[in-house]
Protein backbone atom coordinates (compact mmCIF):
# COMPACT_ATOMS: atom_id res chain seq x y z
CA UNK A 1 0.00 0.00 0.00
CA UNK A 2 2.54 2.72 1.12
CA UNK A 3 4.77 1.64 -1.93
CA UNK A 4 1.47 2.29 -4.00
CA UNK A 5 2.11 6.08 -3.04
CA UNK A 6 5.79 6.18 -3.18
CA UNK A 7 5.25 5.23 -6.90
CA UNK A 8 2.53 7.68 -7.33
CA UNK A 9 4.61 10.47 -5.85
CA UNK A 10 7.93 9.16 -8.11
CA UNK A 11 5.45 9.72 -11.03
CA UNK A 12 3.92 12.28 -10.79
CA UNK A 13 6.46 14.92 -12.15
CA UNK A 14 6.79 13.39 -15.36
CA UNK A 15 3.41 12.72 -15.92
CA UNK A 16 2.06 16.53 -15.04
CA UNK A 17 4.94 17.16 -17.51
CA UNK A 18 3.40 15.07 -20.23
CA UNK A 19 0.13 16.65 -19.19
CA UNK A 20 0.93 20.20 -19.59
CA UNK A 21 3.42 20.45 -21.92
CA UNK A 22 2.48 17.60 -24.76
CA UNK A 23 -1.23 17.39 -24.31
CA UNK A 24 -2.14 20.10 -23.38
CA UNK A 25 -0.54 21.82 -26.21
CA UNK A 26 -1.79 19.20 -29.25
CA UNK A 27 -4.99 19.61 -28.22
CA UNK A 28 -4.86 23.73 -28.68
CA UNK A 29 -3.62 22.88 -31.83
CA UNK A 30 -6.23 20.66 -33.10
CA UNK A 31 -9.00 23.02 -31.50
CA UNK A 32 -7.43 25.97 -32.82
CA UNK A 33 -7.50 24.43 -35.99
CA UNK A 34 -11.08 24.62 -36.38
CA UNK A 35 -10.71 28.27 -35.65
CA UNK A 36 -10.44 31.27 -36.95
CA UNK A 37 -7.73 34.28 -37.62
CA UNK A 38 -8.09 37.04 -35.51
CA UNK A 39 -7.99 40.71 -37.01
CA UNK A 40 -3.96 41.35 -35.41
CA UNK A 41 -2.99 37.86 -35.83
CA UNK A 42 -3.68 35.08 -33.32
CA UNK A 43 -6.85 33.29 -32.99
CA UNK A 44 -10.48 33.92 -32.11
CA UNK A 45 -12.48 31.02 -31.04
CA UNK A 46 -14.92 29.68 -34.18
CA UNK A 47 -16.04 25.74 -35.33
CA UNK A 48 -15.26 25.80 -38.90
CA UNK A 49 -13.29 23.34 -41.67
CA UNK A 50 -12.27 26.82 -43.90
CA UNK A 51 -8.55 26.72 -42.61
CA UNK A 52 -8.56 22.68 -43.76
CA UNK A 53 -10.58 23.82 -46.67
CA UNK A 54 -7.79 26.42 -47.23
CA UNK A 55 -4.85 23.83 -47.44
CA UNK A 56 -4.18 24.00 -50.94
CA UNK A 57 -2.54 27.54 -50.78
CA UNK A 58 0.58 26.27 -49.33
CA UNK A 59 0.57 23.45 -51.81
CA UNK A 60 4.29 23.45 -53.29
CA UNK A 61 5.25 22.77 -49.33
CA UNK A 62 3.46 19.76 -48.63
CA UNK A 63 4.51 19.07 -52.63
CA UNK A 64 8.55 19.65 -51.73
CA UNK A 65 7.84 17.66 -48.28
CA UNK A 66 6.58 15.00 -49.78
CA UNK A 67 9.03 14.47 -52.44
CA UNK A 68 12.18 15.28 -50.84
CA UNK A 69 11.26 13.61 -47.42
CA UNK A 70 11.31 10.42 -49.06
CA UNK A 71 13.81 11.15 -51.36
CA UNK A 72 16.19 11.88 -48.82
CA UNK A 73 15.35 8.95 -46.68
CA UNK A 74 16.01 6.58 -50.12
CA UNK A 75 19.75 8.87 -50.97
CA UNK A 76 20.27 8.32 -46.66
CA UNK A 77 19.61 4.88 -46.56
CA UNK A 78 21.89 4.03 -49.71
CA UNK A 79 24.74 6.01 -48.18
CA UNK A 80 23.85 4.42 -44.93
CA UNK A 81 23.72 0.83 -46.09
CA UNK A 82 27.31 0.39 -46.69
CA UNK A 83 28.65 1.49 -44.32
CA UNK A 84 26.68 0.00 -41.64
CA UNK A 85 27.40 -3.12 -43.26
CA UNK A 86 31.71 -2.18 -43.31
CA UNK A 87 31.19 -1.58 -39.63
CA UNK A 88 28.87 -4.83 -38.45
CA UNK A 89 31.03 -7.52 -41.05
CA UNK A 90 33.96 -6.42 -42.15
CA UNK A 91 35.34 -3.71 -39.12
CA UNK A 92 38.46 -4.41 -37.39
CA UNK A 93 36.36 -5.54 -33.72
CA UNK A 94 39.57 -3.29 -32.20
CA UNK A 95 38.00 -0.26 -33.62
CA UNK A 96 34.50 -0.97 -33.51
CA UNK A 97 33.15 0.85 -31.02
CA UNK A 98 35.04 3.70 -31.71
CA UNK A 99 33.97 3.97 -35.46
CA UNK A 100 30.16 3.36 -34.00
CA UNK A 101 31.04 6.45 -31.83
CA UNK A 102 32.60 8.36 -34.50
CA UNK A 103 29.13 7.83 -36.57
CA UNK A 104 27.02 8.58 -33.97
CA UNK A 105 28.55 11.90 -31.98
CA UNK A 106 28.03 14.16 -35.38
CA UNK A 107 23.80 13.45 -34.95
CA UNK A 108 23.85 14.84 -30.92
CA UNK A 109 25.92 18.04 -31.80
CA UNK A 110 24.18 21.15 -33.06
CA UNK A 111 22.87 20.17 -36.68
CA UNK A 112 22.43 24.08 -37.17
CA UNK A 113 26.53 24.46 -37.01
CA UNK A 114 27.25 21.32 -38.85
CA UNK A 115 24.44 22.64 -41.86
CA UNK A 116 26.05 26.23 -41.70
CA UNK A 117 29.34 24.38 -42.76
CA UNK A 118 27.60 23.49 -46.22
CA UNK A 119 26.49 27.14 -46.75
CA UNK A 120 30.58 27.49 -47.62
CA UNK A 121 31.16 24.10 -49.40
CA UNK A 122 28.00 24.16 -51.91
CA UNK A 123 28.25 28.08 -52.17
CA UNK A 124 29.96 29.97 -55.00
CA UNK A 125 33.31 29.64 -53.35
CA UNK A 126 33.00 25.80 -52.85
CA UNK A 127 32.67 23.08 -54.90
CA UNK A 128 31.30 25.30 -57.86
CA UNK A 129 34.75 27.21 -57.66
CA UNK A 130 36.40 23.80 -57.78
CA UNK A 131 34.69 22.48 -60.65
CA UNK A 132 35.10 26.10 -62.10
CA UNK A 133 38.98 25.93 -62.50
CA UNK A 134 39.07 22.58 -63.83
CA UNK A 135 37.04 23.50 -66.69
CA UNK A 136 33.34 22.76 -65.52
CA UNK A 137 31.79 26.30 -65.93
CA UNK A 138 28.30 27.55 -64.10
CA UNK A 139 27.24 24.80 -61.58
CA UNK A 140 24.70 26.37 -58.86
CA UNK A 141 24.58 23.99 -55.98
CA UNK A 142 23.03 26.35 -53.18
CA UNK A 143 19.47 27.22 -53.21
CA UNK A 144 19.08 24.15 -55.23
CA UNK A 145 16.82 21.06 -54.36
CA UNK A 146 20.31 18.84 -54.80
CA UNK A 147 21.69 21.02 -51.87
CA UNK A 148 19.13 20.19 -49.70
CA UNK A 149 19.09 16.81 -50.35
CA UNK A 150 22.83 16.52 -49.33
CA UNK A 151 22.56 18.56 -46.33
CA UNK A 152 19.76 15.98 -45.55
CA UNK A 153 21.73 13.05 -46.33
CA UNK A 154 24.96 14.94 -44.14
CA UNK A 155 22.44 15.69 -40.99
CA UNK A 156 20.47 12.00 -40.74
CA UNK A 157 23.11 9.62 -41.87
CA UNK A 158 23.63 8.37 -38.25
CA UNK A 159 20.18 8.15 -37.35
CA UNK A 160 19.97 5.29 -40.29
CA UNK A 161 23.38 3.86 -39.81
CA UNK A 162 22.80 3.10 -36.06
CA UNK A 163 19.33 0.53 -36.48
CA UNK A 164 21.01 -1.22 -39.75
CA UNK A 165 24.32 -2.19 -38.06
CA UNK A 166 22.33 -3.37 -34.55
CA UNK A 167 20.30 -5.92 -37.37
CA UNK A 168 23.48 -6.68 -39.44
CA UNK A 169 25.48 -7.65 -35.88
CA UNK A 170 23.02 -9.79 -34.80
CA UNK A 171 22.82 -11.87 -37.89
CA UNK A 172 24.69 -15.07 -37.49
CA UNK A 173 27.94 -14.98 -39.59
CA UNK A 174 27.63 -18.82 -40.25
CA UNK A 175 24.38 -18.08 -42.34
CA UNK A 176 26.86 -16.12 -44.99
CA UNK A 177 29.64 -19.04 -44.33
CA UNK A 178 26.59 -21.45 -45.20
CA UNK A 179 25.35 -19.62 -48.28
CA UNK A 180 28.70 -19.31 -49.78
CA UNK A 181 29.82 -23.33 -48.91
CA UNK A 182 26.35 -24.01 -50.60
CA UNK A 183 27.99 -22.57 -53.81
CA UNK A 184 26.28 -19.02 -54.03
CA UNK A 185 27.76 -16.29 -55.28
CA UNK A 186 28.37 -12.82 -52.64
CA UNK A 187 25.81 -10.87 -54.85
CA UNK A 188 23.44 -13.37 -54.34
CA UNK A 189 24.58 -14.24 -50.23
CA UNK A 190 23.71 -10.47 -49.93
CA UNK A 191 19.87 -10.75 -51.82
CA UNK A 192 18.56 -13.97 -50.10
CA UNK A 193 20.56 -13.49 -46.86
CA UNK A 194 21.85 -10.53 -45.62
CA UNK A 195 19.64 -8.00 -47.02
CA UNK A 196 16.04 -9.74 -45.86
CA UNK A 197 17.73 -10.41 -42.56
CA UNK A 198 18.61 -6.74 -42.49
CA UNK A 199 15.28 -5.52 -42.68
CA UNK A 200 13.94 -4.50 -39.81
CA UNK A 201 16.77 -2.37 -39.31
CA UNK A 202 16.36 -1.01 -42.73
CA UNK A 203 13.04 -0.25 -41.76
CA UNK A 204 13.35 1.23 -38.54
CA UNK A 205 15.99 3.51 -39.78
CA UNK A 206 13.85 5.14 -42.35
CA UNK A 207 11.04 5.77 -40.38
CA UNK A 208 13.04 7.63 -38.22
CA UNK A 209 14.63 9.46 -40.44
CA UNK A 210 11.24 10.11 -42.41
CA UNK A 211 9.51 11.33 -39.45
CA UNK A 212 12.46 13.93 -38.67
CA UNK A 213 12.53 15.08 -41.98
CA UNK A 214 8.74 15.73 -42.48
CA UNK A 215 9.15 18.02 -39.96
CA UNK A 216 12.49 19.56 -40.94
CA UNK A 217 13.01 23.40 -41.07
CA UNK A 218 16.55 24.48 -41.09
CA UNK A 219 18.31 22.48 -44.31
CA UNK A 220 15.77 23.83 -46.59
CA UNK A 221 16.05 27.64 -44.66
CA UNK A 222 20.14 27.74 -44.87
CA UNK A 223 20.67 25.14 -47.95
CA UNK A 224 17.45 26.04 -50.13
CA UNK A 225 17.57 29.62 -49.67
CA UNK A 226 13.70 30.35 -49.58
CA UNK A 227 13.49 28.83 -52.94
CA UNK A 228 13.12 25.13 -51.74
CA UNK A 229 10.76 24.87 -48.40
CA UNK A 230 9.60 22.44 -46.51
CA UNK A 231 5.94 22.62 -44.36
CA UNK A 232 8.49 23.34 -41.80
CA UNK A 233 9.36 26.53 -43.19
CA UNK A 234 5.35 27.43 -43.94
CA UNK A 235 5.02 27.21 -40.24
CA UNK A 236 7.74 28.98 -39.31
CA UNK A 237 6.33 31.91 -41.65
CA UNK A 238 2.54 31.63 -40.26
CA UNK A 239 3.16 31.05 -36.75
CA UNK A 240 5.87 33.53 -36.68
CA UNK A 241 5.77 35.85 -39.20
CA UNK A 242 2.32 36.03 -40.58
CA UNK A 243 0.74 35.14 -37.38
CA UNK A 244 -2.02 32.96 -38.46
CA UNK A 245 -2.05 30.44 -35.70
CA UNK A 246 -5.91 29.35 -37.12
CA UNK A 247 -4.36 28.21 -40.70
CA UNK A 248 -0.96 27.36 -39.00
CA UNK A 249 -2.51 24.81 -36.89
CA UNK A 250 -4.55 23.13 -39.53
CA UNK A 251 -1.02 23.15 -41.29
CA UNK A 252 0.72 21.53 -38.13
CA UNK A 253 -2.45 18.87 -37.63
CA UNK A 254 -1.95 17.59 -41.19
CA UNK A 255 1.52 17.11 -40.72
CA UNK A 256 1.14 15.06 -37.80
CA UNK A 257 -1.80 13.51 -39.60
CA UNK A 258 0.20 12.44 -42.71
CA UNK A 259 3.23 11.38 -40.15
CA UNK A 260 1.00 9.13 -38.21
CA UNK A 261 -0.61 7.62 -41.52
CA UNK A 262 2.64 6.76 -42.93
CA UNK A 263 4.05 5.87 -39.73
CA UNK A 264 0.86 3.34 -39.39
CA UNK A 265 0.96 2.17 -42.58
CA UNK A 266 5.12 1.49 -42.75
CA UNK A 267 4.98 -0.20 -39.63
CA UNK A 268 1.91 -2.61 -40.51
CA UNK A 269 3.96 -3.40 -43.74
CA UNK A 270 6.68 -4.43 -42.28
CA UNK A 271 5.51 -6.44 -39.39
CA UNK A 272 3.74 -8.51 -42.19
CA UNK A 273 6.94 -8.69 -44.34
CA UNK A 274 9.04 -10.02 -41.23
CA UNK A 275 6.46 -11.30 -38.67
CA UNK A 276 8.51 -9.50 -35.98
CA UNK A 277 9.00 -5.71 -34.57
CA UNK A 278 12.56 -4.09 -33.77
CA UNK A 279 12.78 -1.44 -30.93
CA UNK A 280 16.80 -0.24 -31.70
CA UNK A 281 17.21 2.68 -29.15
CA UNK A 282 19.52 5.82 -31.14
CA UNK A 283 22.22 5.41 -28.39
CA UNK B 1 34.42 -1.45 -48.79
CA UNK B 2 37.33 0.34 -46.62
CA UNK B 3 37.99 3.41 -48.86
CA UNK B 4 34.08 3.55 -49.09
CA UNK B 5 34.22 3.88 -45.10
CA UNK B 6 36.62 6.51 -44.69
CA UNK B 7 34.62 9.03 -47.97
CA UNK B 8 31.72 8.68 -45.71
CA UNK B 9 33.82 9.35 -42.90
CA UNK B 10 35.52 12.20 -44.68
CA UNK B 11 31.81 13.34 -45.62
CA UNK B 12 30.81 13.35 -42.02
CA UNK B 13 33.52 14.91 -40.56
CA UNK B 14 35.13 17.27 -43.30
CA UNK B 15 32.38 20.41 -43.08
CA UNK B 16 33.27 20.50 -39.05
CA UNK B 17 36.51 20.55 -39.73
CA UNK B 18 35.70 23.51 -42.08
CA UNK B 19 33.93 25.39 -39.28
CA UNK B 20 36.75 24.75 -36.82
CA UNK B 21 39.52 25.89 -39.70
CA UNK B 22 37.66 29.07 -40.74
CA UNK B 23 36.97 30.05 -36.87
CA UNK B 24 41.30 30.70 -36.83
CA UNK B 25 41.66 32.27 -40.40
CA UNK B 26 42.43 36.17 -40.00
CA UNK B 27 41.12 37.05 -43.08
CA UNK B 28 37.36 37.58 -43.08
CA UNK B 29 36.44 35.16 -46.02
CA UNK B 30 36.65 31.35 -46.50
CA UNK B 31 38.76 32.12 -49.67
CA UNK B 32 41.31 35.08 -48.14
CA UNK B 33 42.97 32.87 -45.70
CA UNK B 34 45.39 34.34 -43.98
CA UNK B 35 47.23 32.60 -41.60
CA UNK B 36 45.84 31.48 -38.13
CA UNK B 37 44.56 34.14 -35.37
CA UNK B 38 42.17 33.88 -32.48
CA UNK B 39 41.19 37.33 -33.22
CA UNK B 40 37.16 36.23 -34.20
CA UNK B 41 37.11 34.17 -30.50
CA UNK B 42 38.34 37.91 -29.20
CA UNK B 43 35.18 39.49 -31.11
CA UNK B 44 33.06 37.17 -30.00
CA UNK B 45 34.28 37.49 -26.39
CA UNK B 46 33.67 41.15 -26.68
CA UNK B 47 29.63 41.01 -28.19
CA UNK B 48 27.76 41.35 -25.58
CA UNK B 49 24.98 39.55 -27.21
CA UNK B 50 26.73 36.87 -28.52
CA UNK B 51 27.95 36.52 -24.58
CA UNK B 52 24.34 36.82 -23.25
CA UNK B 53 23.12 34.37 -25.53
CA UNK B 54 25.47 32.24 -24.56
CA UNK B 55 24.41 32.74 -20.73
CA UNK B 56 21.01 31.95 -21.61
CA UNK B 57 21.65 28.68 -23.77
CA UNK B 58 23.87 27.60 -20.54
CA UNK B 59 21.70 28.54 -17.77
CA UNK B 60 18.42 26.78 -19.43
CA UNK B 61 20.62 23.38 -20.40
CA UNK B 62 21.79 23.26 -17.20
CA UNK B 63 18.51 22.98 -15.35
CA UNK B 64 16.74 21.35 -18.04
CA UNK B 65 19.37 18.74 -17.50
CA UNK B 66 18.83 18.50 -13.54
CA UNK B 67 15.31 18.33 -14.07
CA UNK B 68 15.22 15.96 -16.87
CA UNK B 69 17.27 13.63 -14.76
CA UNK B 70 15.56 13.91 -11.47
CA UNK B 71 12.40 13.45 -12.90
CA UNK B 72 13.42 11.58 -15.76
CA UNK B 73 14.83 8.50 -13.02
CA UNK B 74 11.70 8.89 -10.53
CA UNK B 75 9.78 8.36 -13.28
CA UNK B 76 11.64 5.14 -14.68
CA UNK B 77 11.57 3.66 -11.32
CA UNK B 78 8.28 3.96 -10.69
CA UNK B 79 7.08 2.59 -14.15
CA UNK B 80 9.00 -0.53 -13.65
CA UNK B 81 5.98 -1.77 -11.11
CA UNK B 82 3.09 -0.14 -13.22
CA UNK B 83 2.05 -2.50 -15.64
CA UNK B 84 -1.15 -3.72 -17.99
CA UNK B 85 -3.16 -0.61 -19.57
CA UNK B 86 -1.20 2.40 -17.59
CA UNK B 87 2.31 1.22 -18.34
CA UNK B 88 0.82 0.69 -21.89
CA UNK B 89 -0.44 4.35 -21.90
CA UNK B 90 3.12 5.64 -20.89
CA UNK B 91 5.10 3.63 -22.89
CA UNK B 92 2.64 5.63 -26.00
CA UNK B 93 2.95 9.20 -24.08
CA UNK B 94 6.95 8.52 -23.89
CA UNK B 95 7.18 7.27 -27.69
CA UNK B 96 5.27 10.00 -28.65
CA UNK B 97 7.54 12.85 -26.74
CA UNK B 98 10.59 11.29 -28.76
CA UNK B 99 9.09 11.20 -32.08
CA UNK B 100 7.10 14.35 -32.34
CA UNK B 101 9.03 16.65 -34.78
CA UNK B 102 10.53 19.79 -32.76
CA UNK B 103 8.78 21.75 -34.92
CA UNK B 104 5.18 20.71 -33.99
CA UNK B 105 6.23 21.01 -29.82
CA UNK B 106 7.65 24.43 -30.65
CA UNK B 107 4.25 25.88 -32.19
CA UNK B 108 2.26 23.91 -30.34
CA UNK B 109 4.10 25.05 -26.66
CA UNK B 110 3.64 28.70 -28.33
CA UNK B 111 0.23 28.57 -28.88
CA UNK B 112 -0.75 26.79 -25.84
CA UNK B 113 0.80 28.95 -23.74
CA UNK B 114 0.31 32.44 -24.67
CA UNK B 115 -3.32 31.45 -24.60
CA UNK B 116 -2.88 30.30 -21.14
CA UNK B 117 -1.10 32.92 -19.81
CA UNK B 118 -3.32 35.82 -21.81
CA UNK B 119 -6.31 34.11 -19.70
CA UNK B 120 -4.03 33.73 -16.56
CA UNK B 121 -2.89 37.45 -16.29
CA UNK B 122 -5.88 39.61 -15.82
CA UNK B 123 -7.12 36.96 -13.05
CA UNK B 124 -3.56 37.33 -11.56
CA UNK B 125 -3.15 41.26 -11.54
CA UNK B 126 -7.09 41.23 -9.86
CA UNK B 127 -6.10 38.73 -7.03
CA UNK B 128 -2.89 40.52 -6.54
CA UNK B 129 -2.56 42.51 -3.42
CA UNK B 130 -2.41 46.17 -3.41
CA UNK B 131 0.45 46.66 -0.84
CA UNK B 132 3.33 44.56 -3.57
CA UNK B 133 3.06 46.86 -6.48
CA UNK B 134 2.10 45.56 -9.75
CA UNK B 135 1.55 41.66 -10.28
CA UNK B 136 4.32 40.24 -12.44
CA UNK B 137 3.36 38.79 -16.01
CA UNK B 138 2.99 35.50 -16.97
CA UNK B 139 5.49 35.35 -20.67
CA UNK B 140 7.89 33.23 -22.62
CA UNK B 141 11.26 32.78 -21.62
CA UNK B 142 13.30 31.64 -19.52
CA UNK B 143 10.62 29.15 -17.77
CA UNK B 144 8.91 28.26 -21.75
CA UNK B 145 11.93 27.21 -22.84
CA UNK B 146 13.34 24.76 -19.67
CA UNK B 147 9.80 23.32 -19.38
CA UNK B 148 9.77 22.73 -23.96
CA UNK B 149 13.38 21.04 -23.51
CA UNK B 150 12.47 18.93 -20.36
CA UNK B 151 9.81 17.33 -22.51
CA UNK B 152 11.56 15.71 -24.84
CA UNK B 153 14.85 15.14 -22.50
CA UNK B 154 12.96 13.48 -19.78
CA UNK B 155 11.30 10.94 -21.98
CA UNK B 156 15.18 10.70 -23.28
CA UNK B 157 15.95 9.71 -20.07
CA UNK B 158 13.19 7.56 -18.83
CA UNK B 159 14.11 5.48 -22.13
CA UNK B 160 17.81 5.23 -21.13
CA UNK B 161 17.56 4.70 -17.21
CA UNK B 162 14.72 1.94 -17.67
CA UNK B 163 16.76 -0.22 -20.07
CA UNK B 164 19.79 0.08 -17.43
CA UNK B 165 17.25 -1.17 -14.92
CA UNK B 166 16.28 -3.63 -17.27
CA UNK B 167 19.81 -4.82 -17.72
CA UNK B 168 20.29 -4.71 -13.90
CA UNK B 169 20.92 -8.17 -11.96
CA UNK B 170 17.41 -8.73 -9.69
CA UNK B 171 19.77 -11.17 -7.69
CA UNK B 172 21.31 -8.29 -5.83
CA UNK B 173 17.84 -6.22 -4.53
CA UNK B 174 16.57 -9.87 -3.48
CA UNK B 175 20.00 -10.20 -1.98
CA UNK B 176 20.22 -6.97 -0.19
CA UNK B 177 16.51 -7.69 0.81
CA UNK B 178 17.06 -10.77 2.68
CA UNK B 179 20.25 -9.33 4.70
CA UNK B 180 17.45 -7.24 5.60
CA UNK B 181 18.09 -4.04 4.40
CA UNK B 182 15.22 -1.34 4.48
CA UNK B 183 14.05 -0.80 0.27
CA UNK B 184 15.44 2.78 0.93
CA UNK B 185 18.79 1.25 1.59
CA UNK B 186 18.56 -0.72 -1.07
CA UNK B 187 17.77 1.60 -3.36
CA UNK B 188 20.80 3.37 -2.20
CA UNK B 189 23.64 1.20 -1.92
CA UNK B 190 22.14 -1.15 -4.55
CA UNK B 191 20.04 -0.05 -7.33
CA UNK B 192 21.19 3.67 -7.63
CA UNK B 193 25.24 2.99 -8.07
CA UNK B 194 24.14 0.39 -10.69
CA UNK B 195 21.98 3.07 -12.76
CA UNK B 196 24.69 6.01 -11.78
CA UNK B 197 26.26 5.74 -15.08
CA UNK B 198 23.06 5.78 -17.16
CA UNK B 199 21.43 8.94 -15.23
CA UNK B 200 25.05 10.58 -15.93
CA UNK B 201 24.82 9.95 -19.32
CA UNK B 202 21.21 11.32 -19.66
CA UNK B 203 22.00 14.09 -17.86
CA UNK B 204 24.89 14.62 -20.36
CA UNK B 205 22.48 13.66 -23.30
CA UNK B 206 19.69 16.71 -21.95
CA UNK B 207 22.43 19.20 -21.76
CA UNK B 208 23.36 18.68 -25.08
CA UNK B 209 20.23 18.67 -26.68
CA UNK B 210 19.12 21.90 -24.94
CA UNK B 211 21.75 23.89 -25.49
CA UNK B 212 21.86 22.58 -29.42
CA UNK B 213 18.13 23.02 -29.84
CA UNK B 214 17.56 25.62 -32.54
CA UNK B 215 13.73 25.35 -33.76
CA UNK B 216 11.69 24.18 -30.05
CA UNK B 217 13.84 27.74 -28.58
CA UNK B 218 12.96 29.59 -32.02
CA UNK B 219 9.04 29.60 -30.90
CA UNK B 220 8.95 29.38 -27.19
CA UNK B 221 12.12 31.77 -26.14
CA UNK B 222 9.60 34.98 -26.65
CA UNK B 223 11.88 37.93 -25.63
CA UNK B 224 15.12 35.18 -25.08
CA UNK B 225 17.83 34.46 -27.18
CA UNK B 226 19.73 31.24 -26.85
CA UNK B 227 23.03 30.88 -28.69
CA UNK B 228 21.58 28.91 -31.81
CA UNK B 229 18.79 31.31 -32.40
CA UNK B 230 21.67 33.79 -32.28
CA UNK B 231 23.36 31.72 -34.65
CA UNK B 232 21.03 31.16 -36.80
CA UNK B 233 19.91 34.70 -37.52
CA UNK B 234 23.66 36.19 -37.44
CA UNK B 235 23.45 33.52 -40.81
CA UNK B 236 20.77 35.41 -42.14
CA UNK B 237 22.21 38.41 -41.93
CA UNK B 238 25.29 37.23 -43.62
CA UNK B 239 28.06 34.55 -42.85
CA UNK B 240 30.66 35.53 -40.59
CA UNK B 241 34.10 33.94 -39.34
CA UNK B 242 32.65 35.29 -35.62
CA UNK B 243 29.85 32.36 -36.60
CA UNK B 244 32.84 29.92 -36.93
CA UNK B 245 34.05 30.79 -33.68
CA UNK B 246 30.85 30.25 -32.00
CA UNK B 247 30.50 27.10 -34.26
CA UNK B 248 33.73 25.70 -32.88
CA UNK B 249 32.94 26.53 -29.08
CA UNK B 250 29.40 24.90 -29.60
CA UNK B 251 30.90 22.12 -31.37
CA UNK B 252 34.01 21.38 -28.65
CA UNK B 253 31.32 21.84 -25.68
CA UNK B 254 28.95 19.06 -27.77
CA UNK B 255 31.63 16.83 -28.70
CA UNK B 256 33.40 16.34 -25.45
CA UNK B 257 29.94 15.89 -23.13
CA UNK B 258 29.08 13.45 -25.73
CA UNK B 259 31.71 11.30 -25.84
CA UNK B 260 31.80 11.27 -22.39
CA UNK B 261 28.17 9.94 -22.23
CA UNK B 262 28.88 7.52 -25.18
CA UNK B 263 31.38 5.63 -22.98
CA UNK B 264 29.84 6.26 -19.93
CA UNK B 265 26.59 3.95 -21.23
CA UNK B 266 29.46 1.18 -22.93
CA UNK B 267 31.72 0.69 -20.70
CA UNK B 268 29.43 0.18 -18.29
CA UNK B 269 27.58 -2.31 -20.85
CA UNK B 270 30.61 -3.80 -21.18
CA UNK B 271 31.73 -4.20 -17.28
CA UNK B 272 28.29 -5.14 -16.33
CA UNK B 273 29.15 -8.02 -19.19
CA UNK B 274 32.31 -9.26 -17.38
CA UNK B 275 30.76 -9.28 -14.40
CA UNK B 276 27.84 -11.54 -15.35
CA UNK B 277 30.46 -13.83 -16.95
CA UNK B 278 32.89 -13.66 -13.51
CA UNK B 279 29.98 -14.90 -11.97
CA UNK B 280 28.47 -17.64 -14.01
Amino acid sequence: MQGKWINRALLMPATAWFLVMLVLPLVVVVIFSFGERGAAGGYVPAFTFAQYANLPARFTAFKNTLILAPAGTLAALLVAYPLAYFLAVRADPKWRTLLLVMVIVPFWTSILIRTYAWIYILGGRGIPNLLDMIGIEGVRLINTPAAVLIGIVYGYLPLMVFPIYVSLEKLDKRLLEASGDLGAPPWRTFLQVTLPLSLPGIATGCMLVFILLMGEFLIPALLGGGKVFFIGNALVDLFLQSRNWAYGSAVAATLVMIMLVTVTLYMRLIARGSGQREDVSVL
Amino acid sequence: MRLYAIAVYLFLYIPIGIIVLFSFNAGRHASDFRGLSVKWYGKLTSNPFAMEALTTSLTVAFVTAVLASLFGTMAALALQRVQGRMRALYDAVIYIAIMIPGIVIGIATLIALVSVFNALNPLLASLWPEGLGTAPRLRMGYGSLIAAHTLFTMALVIVIVRARIAGMDRALIEASADLYATPWGTFRQVTLPQIFPAILAGFLLSFTFSFDDFIIAFFVAGSETTLPVYVFSSIRRGVTPEINAIGTLVLATSLSLLVIAQFLLRARDHRAATNRGAIE
